[in-house]
C-alpha cells in the first residue's frame, strides 16, 4: 500500500497494466458493449479536461445523477482527476428533494444520464442559478433544448480533447497533485430525522474498506459485478467503483431497470450484493413457478429441499457430513439446485452479501443451503458501507459477523456500537456540530445502534441504542430485538414489549387475522372475528408455545437471558396507525401504547389473570367506537440459560 | 410543443366517397396532410375514421374521389404500393403474431427492406446475413426508443395490452416510414399507458419527423398533441382546423362534443 494512493491514479495503473481487459460492460440495442481499461482511462481523462476547460476547479463538487452507467461511472474519476468531490445523488428524488442537497453541496456542476434529469435540473435552477453546467448523456428529447450550460457529454469530451492538445501536461499535474486524504466523494444520508447530511469520505478512507473488503474475500480482477444499486448508494460506492478500482474487476451495467434480472442471468456475476428484499423476490418467483410445476417436479423439488436444508449450508460451511448425504447432495445438485442457481444467475456466485435490513432466517438458509456462499454485513455510509463481515465457514443467522480487518469495534455502556478505523468519515459536509456528535474525542464513530458480541466474538444488533433499557437487575434490554424475535413467528403480527426498570418482561401479542384464523379452521375452531378469536385459550397456547420458543433462544443469548418473556396477553384490538399506536411505517410506538393500556401493563405486572378493558376506536369513515373486553394473561415458561451463543 | 417544421401538403384526398352496398361509409370528404403535422380524426363511433384510414392505405377503394401522395394523383392506393412508398399503420384491434416474440414482431416490419433471395436466407450467406445484420440494428434501436428492452424475448401473448398496443407501434416504425397511421393507440388504456404513449407518439414525431394521421376518442389527447384536427360525422366532414378551431365550432359540439 503506497501512502498516496488516489483512485485515478489506480485506474491509471489499471490502464497500463492490463490495457486490454474489460473494465466496464453495458447492454445497448441488445449487445453487450465493452469499454476497456485503456477506453476508460481516456474517456475519463478527457471528460476530466473538458470539465476543467469549464472551469472546474479543484475541491469542487460535482453531482452525478442517473441510472448505474458506466459513463457516470468515469465521471466520478473525472471530478477526481482535478481534485474534485464525486456527489451522486438519488435518480428517483423529485426536483424539490434534490434542491436541498444541490444546495448544500453548492453544484455548479453535474453530469446527468437523460432529460428527466435535466428536467428536474432546469426546474431546480430557478431557485438556484449557482448551477451552472448541466451535462447529460444521453441526448434523446433533448435537440430543442435551448437552456444556458447544456451541453452532453460528448460535446464535452470533444472540449476536453482539445483542452488537451492545448495544454499537454495540466492534467497530468492536477492528478499529481491528488492527496490521499483528499475528500474523493460525498454521499448523502438518506436522513430519516431531519435534513440529509453529507458524508465526506476520503479516498484513503474508501480505498481501505474497498481493500479491506477484497482481501477478506479473496476477491481478483476476474471477478464479474452486476452494478444495479442505487449510485448514491455507499454499497454501490463500495462494490462498483472503490473495490473496482482496487481489484481492477469487470463491472456490468444493466440495459434498463426493468430488465435487472435478465441481465443478471446474462452476466453471472462472482460476486453479488442485493438487499434483502431482492432475495425475497427471487425465492417467491421460486416458490410461485414450482406450485405450477408438475407433480413429478414438485416432489423432486420438495425431496432434494429437505436434503439442501439437512446438509446444504454444513457442506458450504466446509463441516463434515455422512457420505450418503453427500451423494444425495451432490445429486441434488445435478437435478434441482444447479439449474435453478443458474435460472437466478447464480451459478457463479463466489460470494454474496446481504445487509441493509433483518434477513428472515428461513430466507437465509433457503441460498445457503442450495449451495450459494450468502453473507451478511454490518455498517452504514459513515463507515464506508461496513464494519464488520461474516468470515467463511463462521455464519451465524443472526449475527452480522466479526470486525473486519483494521476496524476497532467496542461497545459503550448502554450497548451503542462504536467504531474506530481509516475508513470513518471524515466529517459531516458543514455540519461541525453533526461531526462533534458522532465522533468522540477518542476517534470512535457512534452508530447510534446497540449490539452485543456472542461467545466467539461475533457482533449482534439488537436495536436502536436509544430504544435499549436495562431491566432492575442491570441487564441489557432491547425490546424491539425480542419483538422481532417474536415477529418471525408467522402467528404473531406484532408484539410490544416492556421492561425497561422492571424485574421481568412482558408482552403484548396482536394475533395474524389470516394466519391464526387459517390455524384455527383447520382444528375446526369456531370464531366470530378477531376479538373473539384473540380471547380463545387455544390461541393462548398457540402463542404461549411461539414465545416459549423465542426463550428458548433467548436463554442461549448471554446477558439477553434475562429478557425472557415472564407474561404475555393477547391485545384485544389490532395496533392501527390510524389510533396513533404505529407509525405510518408499522414501528410501535411502545410509550403510546403503555399509557393507553396503562390497566393491562399494571395487570401484567400486577401478578392479574384478568383485566377489564374499555378501549376507543376509530373505524375507517372516522367515527369512533368503544371495545370492551376481559383480556386474559397467560404465564410463560422461562428457560434456564445456556452457555455460547450458536445459532 | 417543438421546434419543428411542419412542411408541404404531402397526401391531399379529394371528394372521396365510399359505400358498402346501400351503405354511405364517407361522402365527399377532402382533406390534406402536410409533412411532419400530427394531424388526428375524431368522430363519433361509425363516423368513417377508421375507413378513411383503411382508403388511406388501400385497404379500401373508394367508388369516389382522388388521392395525391407526394404529387402522384390516383384513383385508389393499393397496399402493397402503400407500404412501399413509406405509410405504416396500426390497427384498432392488436393484430400481432401472438405465438412470436417481441423482437420477432418487430422484425416483421423489416419485411420490405429485405433484399435478399430466398436461397441466401436459407443458406445463411451473403446478403442475408449483412441484412440480418443491419435489421437487427434498427429494431434494438426501435426497442430501446420505445422502452421494451425487458420484453424483447416475451412472446407478444404473454403481454399486458398496453404494451402489446407499444410493440404494435414498433413494428410499424420498424418500416421507417415517412407517414404513421394510427388507429386508436390509446384505446382502452389506463390514465399512465397513455401519457406513456402520447409521449411515445411526440418523440416518434420529433426524433424521426415523422408524419402522423391518427384516430382518437380521448378528446384530452387529441386536442393536446395533434396540430390540425379533422371531425367527422356520419360520414360527412363537419371541422377541420386547429384543435382550438375545431373545439369552439357550433357543428362539431352539437354532433360530438356536446354529446358528452
Amino acid at each position: 500500500m503506497t501512502a498516496g494512493e488516489t483512485f485515478p491514479r489506480l485506474l491509471a495503473a489499471h490502464a497500463a497494466a492490463r490495457p486490454d481487459a474489460p473494465a466496464l460492460r453495458e447492454k445497448y440495442l441488445g449487445i453487450w458493449q465493452t469499454w476497456t481499461w485503456r477506453e476508460t482511462w481516456t474517456e475519463v481523462r478527457e471528460v476530466a479536461a473538458g470539465l476543467a476547460s469549464l472551469g472546474f476547479r479543484r475541491g469542487q463538487n460535482l453531482a452525478i445523477i442517473g441510472d448505474n452507467r458506466p459513463r457516470l461511472y468515469m465521471a466520478f474519476a473525472s471530478a477526481q482527476c482535478l481534485g474534485g468531490v464525486a456527489v451522486p445523488m438519488y435518480q428517483d428524488a423529485i426536483a424539490d428533494e434534490m434542491r436541498y442537497v444541490l444546495d448544500n453541496a453548492e453544484i455548479e456542476f453535474a453530469i446527468v444520464e437523460d432529460q428527466e434529469q435535466v428536467d428536474k435540473l432546469l426546474e431546480a435552477r430557478d431557485t438556484l442559478p449557482t448551477i451552472r453546467h448541466i451535462i447529460y448523456e444521453d441526448p434523446r428529447g433533448l435537440r430543442n433544448y435551448a437552456a444556458p450550460g447544456l451541453l452532453s457529454l460528448d460535446a464535452l469530451r470533444a472540449k476536453g480533447q482539445e483542452w488537451l492538445a492545448a495544454h499537454a501536461s495540466r492534467l497530468d499535474d492536477e492528478i499529481a497533485q491528488g492527496r490521499t486524504d483528499d475528500v474523493s466523494v460525498m454521499l448523502y444520508t438518506s436522513g430519516t430525522t431531519g435534513k440529509p447530511k453529507g458524508v465526506a469520505q476520503t479516498h484513503a478512507a474508501m480505498i481501505f474498506a474497498a481493500r479491506g473488503a477484497v482481501g477478506f474475500d479473496h476477491l481478483t480482477e476476474r471477478e464479474n459485478v452486476l452494478s444495479y444499486l442505487p449510485m448514491a448508494w455507499v454499497g454501490d460506492h463500495l462494490f462498483s467503483y472503490a473495490e473496482w478500482l482496487v481489484a481492477g474487476y469487470t463491472v456490468n451495467c444493466p440495459e434498463s431497470a426493468d430488465t435487472v434480472m435478465i441481465d443478471l442471468r446474462e452476466v453471472g456475476p462472482t460476486y453479488y450484493f442485493a438487499p434483502p428484499r431482492i432475495f425475497e423476490g427471487m425465492l417467491t418467483n421460486v416458490m410461485i413457478r414450482m406450485e405450477d410445476a408438475s407433480r413429478w417436479k414438485r416432489a423432486l423439488f420438495d425431496r432434494f429441499m429437505k436434503v439442501a436444508r439437512r446438509v446444504g449450508a454444513d457442506l458450504l460451511d466446509g463441516k463434515s457430513v455422512g457420505l450418503a448425504d453427500r451423494l444425495a447432495y451432490a445429486l441434488g445438485n445435478v437435478l434441482i439446485f444447479g439449474p435453478l442457481k443458474n435460472t437466478l444467475g447464480l451459478s457463479r456466485v463466489r460470494v454474496a452479501y446481504t445487509a441493509g435490513a433483518a434477513i428472515g432466517p428461513d430466507l437465509f438458509r433457503f441460498y445457503r443451503s442450495i449451495g450459494i456462499n450468502l453473507k451478511q454485513l454490518y455498517g452504514q455510509t459513515e463507515t464506508c458501507a461496513y464494519v464488520t463481515l461474516q468470515p467463511d465457514g463462521e455464519i451465524k443467522l443472526d449475527s452480522v459477523g466479526k470486525p473486519a480487518p483494521g476496524v476497532e469495534v467496542k461497545l459503550a455502556e448502554n450497548g451503542e456500537v462504536l467504531v474506530r478505523g481509516p475508513m470513518v468519515l471524515k466529517e459531516y459536509y458543514k455540519r461541525p456540530d453533526a461531526t462533534a456528535e458522532a465522533i468522540d474525542a477518542e476517534g470512535y464513530f457512534h452508530t447510534g445502534d446497540a449490539g452485543v458480541f456472542d461467545a466467539d466474538g461475533h457482533l449482534k444488533i439488537i436495536d436502536r441504542a436509544k430504544d435499549v433499557g436495562r431491566l432492575a437487575n442491570g441487564a441489557l434490554f432491547a425490546p424491539n430485538y425480542i419483538e422481532n424475535k417474536l415477529k418471525f413467528h408467522p402467528f404473531i403480527k406484532e408484539a410490544v414489549c416492556f421492561g425497561h426498570g422492571r424485574e421481568s418482561v412482558m408482552a403484548f401479542v396482536n394475533i395474524d387475522l389470516t394466519a391464526v384464523g387459517n390455524w384455527a379452521e383447520r382444528r375446526g375452531l369456531v370464531y366470530s372475528g378477531y376479538v373473539d378469536l384473540a380471547g380463545k385459550p387455544e390461541v393462548y397456547d398457540l402463542i404461549r408455545g411461539c414465545i416459549e420458543q423465542v426463550n428458548a433462544e433467548l436463554a442461549g443469548e448471554g446477558e439477553l437471558t434475562h429478557s425472557q418473556v415472564s407474561r404475555f396477553l393477547v391485545l384485544h384490538k389490532e395496533l392501527d396507525p390510524d389510533d396513533d399506536e404505529l407509525t405510518r411505517t408499522r414501528k410501535v410506538r411502545r410509550g403510546f401504547i403503555a399509557e393507553k393500556y396503562q390497566p393491562l401493563l399494571d395487570a401484567l405486572f400486577g401478578g392479574k389473570a384478568v383485566q377489564h378493558i374499555e378501549t376507543q376506536v376509530k373505524f375507517e369513515d372516522g367515527r369512533t367506537g368503544v371495545v370492551a373486553a376481559d383480556v386474559r394473561i397467560c404465564d410463560v415458561k422461562r428457560v434456564p440459560t445456556r452457555a455460547g451463543g450458536a445459532a | 410543443m417543438s421546434t419543428r417544421k411542419i412542411g408541404e401538403v404531402i397526401l391531399k384526398v379529394d371528394n372521396i366517397s365510399l359505400r358498402f352496398g346501400g351503405v354511405k361509409a364517407l361522402t365527399n370528404i377532402s382533406f390534406d396532410v402536410r409533412e411532419h403535422e400530427i394531424r388526428a380524426i375524431i368522430g363519433p363511433n361509425g363516423a368513417g375514421k377508421s375507413s378513411m384510414l383503411n382508403v388511406i392505405n388501400g385497404v379500401y377503394h373508394p367508388q369516389e374521389g382522388t388521392i395525391t401522395f407526394r404529387g402522384e394523383t390516383r384513383r385508389d392506393m393499393d397496399t402493397h404500393q402503400a407500404a412501399e412508398q413509406g405509410i405504416a399503420r396500426t390497427f384498432q384491434n392488436i393484430a400481432l403474431f401472438s405465438g412470436m416474440t417481441v423482437l420477432d414482431n418487430i422484425m416483421t416490419g423489416r419485411n420490405l427492406k429485405i433484399r435478399s433471395s430466398f436461397l441466401e436466407q436459407a443458406l445463411w450467406i451473403g446478403r442475408a446475413r449483412r441484412e440480418e445484420v443491419e435489421n437487427r440494428r434498427v429494431v434494438e434501436e426501435i426497442i430501446d426508443f420505445l422502452q421494451l428492452q425487458h420484453v424483447r424475448k416475451t412472446p407478444v401473448a404473454r403481454l399486458p395490452y398496453g404494451i402489446k398496443k407499444r410493440v404494435e407501434l414498433a413494428r410499424a416504425l420498424a418500416a421507417e416510414p415517412s407517414m404513421l397511421l394510427l388507429d386508436e393507440p390509446m384505446a382502452g388504456m389506463n390514465v399512465e399507458e397513455k401519457q406513456d404513449m402520447c409521449r411515445f407518439v411526440l418523440d416518434t414525431n420529433e426524433q424521426f419527423g415523422t408524419t402522423i394521421v391518427l384516430i382518437e376518442h380521448d378528446m384530452g389527447v387529441v386536442m393536446d398533441i395533434s396540430d390540425r384536427v379533422v371531425v367527422l360525422d356520419y360520414g360527412r366532414k363537419i371541422g377541420d382546423g386547429p384543435p382550438d378551431v375545431v373545439r369552439n365550432d357550433p357543428e362539431v359540439i352539437k354532433a360530438y362534443l356536446g354529446a358528452h
